[in-house]
């Protein structure tokens, strides 16, 4: 397992070949990526700054990730988030599941950004063309967890 | 005679920015034995505690951690434990 949190951006081919390296057959993972904010004024502008909680995060994050592994039989699981300023487009965050079948590698995955989305400390402030806000928490990522119970 | 608890406070994103404050130290009152009663006793301060931590006033929910996990209001301290934090926050948004 691999958690990471870290203002820089990553190489998703790199983690895939890392986790290619244990021979298992399947390999899924999902990229977020910063959507363009309406009405922003410069595209080109930071869009997006995260925060987090520094160690709650770590810990929660390997938490759902341990929880996928025991629940779906994966071999292993990457996750990587990005904190900081962030333009439209740049990549957020990659969850990837190494296991020994599609079905179960992509279930995990989505297992994995559903609790991400929803337990996982992590805020959003958006920058538009009037200021800044934070994002609201989506209804609709509480009830994917519904999916899973 | 009971001792006082010392508790590490931290606030992020909306709840940290209406408060003005990332972390606090506090000694605790003997009798507040949950987090729940931490947060009404914060509330009890007035002014931009009360309208950010009180009852949902600002129709946002506030979530709660004890030891940096996820919790509700009727969490219970552990009181003998010396390195105590709790933190309050909005929603969370990542991913």
């Amino acid at each position: 397992m691999k958690i990471v949190i870290q203002t820089e951006d990553f190489d998703v081919s790199a983690e895939l070949a890392q986790l290619r390296a244990s021979q298992v057959g399947a390999l899924v993972s999902f990229v977020g990526t910063v959507r363009e904010v309406d009405g922003a004024a410069d595209p080109h502008a930071v869009q997006l700054e995260l925060e987090h909680y520094p160690g709650m995060t770590e810990k929660s994050l390997a938490a759902i990730a341990q929880q996928a592994i025991d629940r779906f039989l994966v071999n292993d699981i990457v996750i990587i988030h990005r904190v900081g300023a962030l333009k439209c487009s740049e990549q957020i965050v990659l969850v990837a599941v190494a296991g020994k079948h599609r079905g179960t590698a992509f279930l995990a995955c989505e297992f994995v950004m559903d609790y991400l989305k929803t337990e996982a400390p992590f805020w959003k402030k958006e920058f538009g063309a009037n200021g800044s806000r934070w994002v609201d928490a989506r209804t609709a990522d509480l009830s994917a967890l519904e999916k899973w119970q | 005679m009971t001792t006082q608890t010392t508790l590490q406070l931290r606030f992020f994103a909306s709840v940290r920015e209406q408060l003005g404050c990332a972390e606090q130290i506090v000694q605790l009152p003997a009798e507040i034995k949950t987090v729940g009663q931490v947060r009404q006793w914060l509330t009890g301060r007035g002014g931009v505690w009360a309208d950010t931590l009180g009852a949902d006033r600002s129709g946002r929910s506030v979530r709660m951690a004890y030891q940096q996990v996820m919790c509700d209001e009727s969490e219970p301290l552990v009181l003998a434990d010396k390195n105590q934090e709790i933190a309050f926050f909005p929603p969370v948004t990542g991913g």
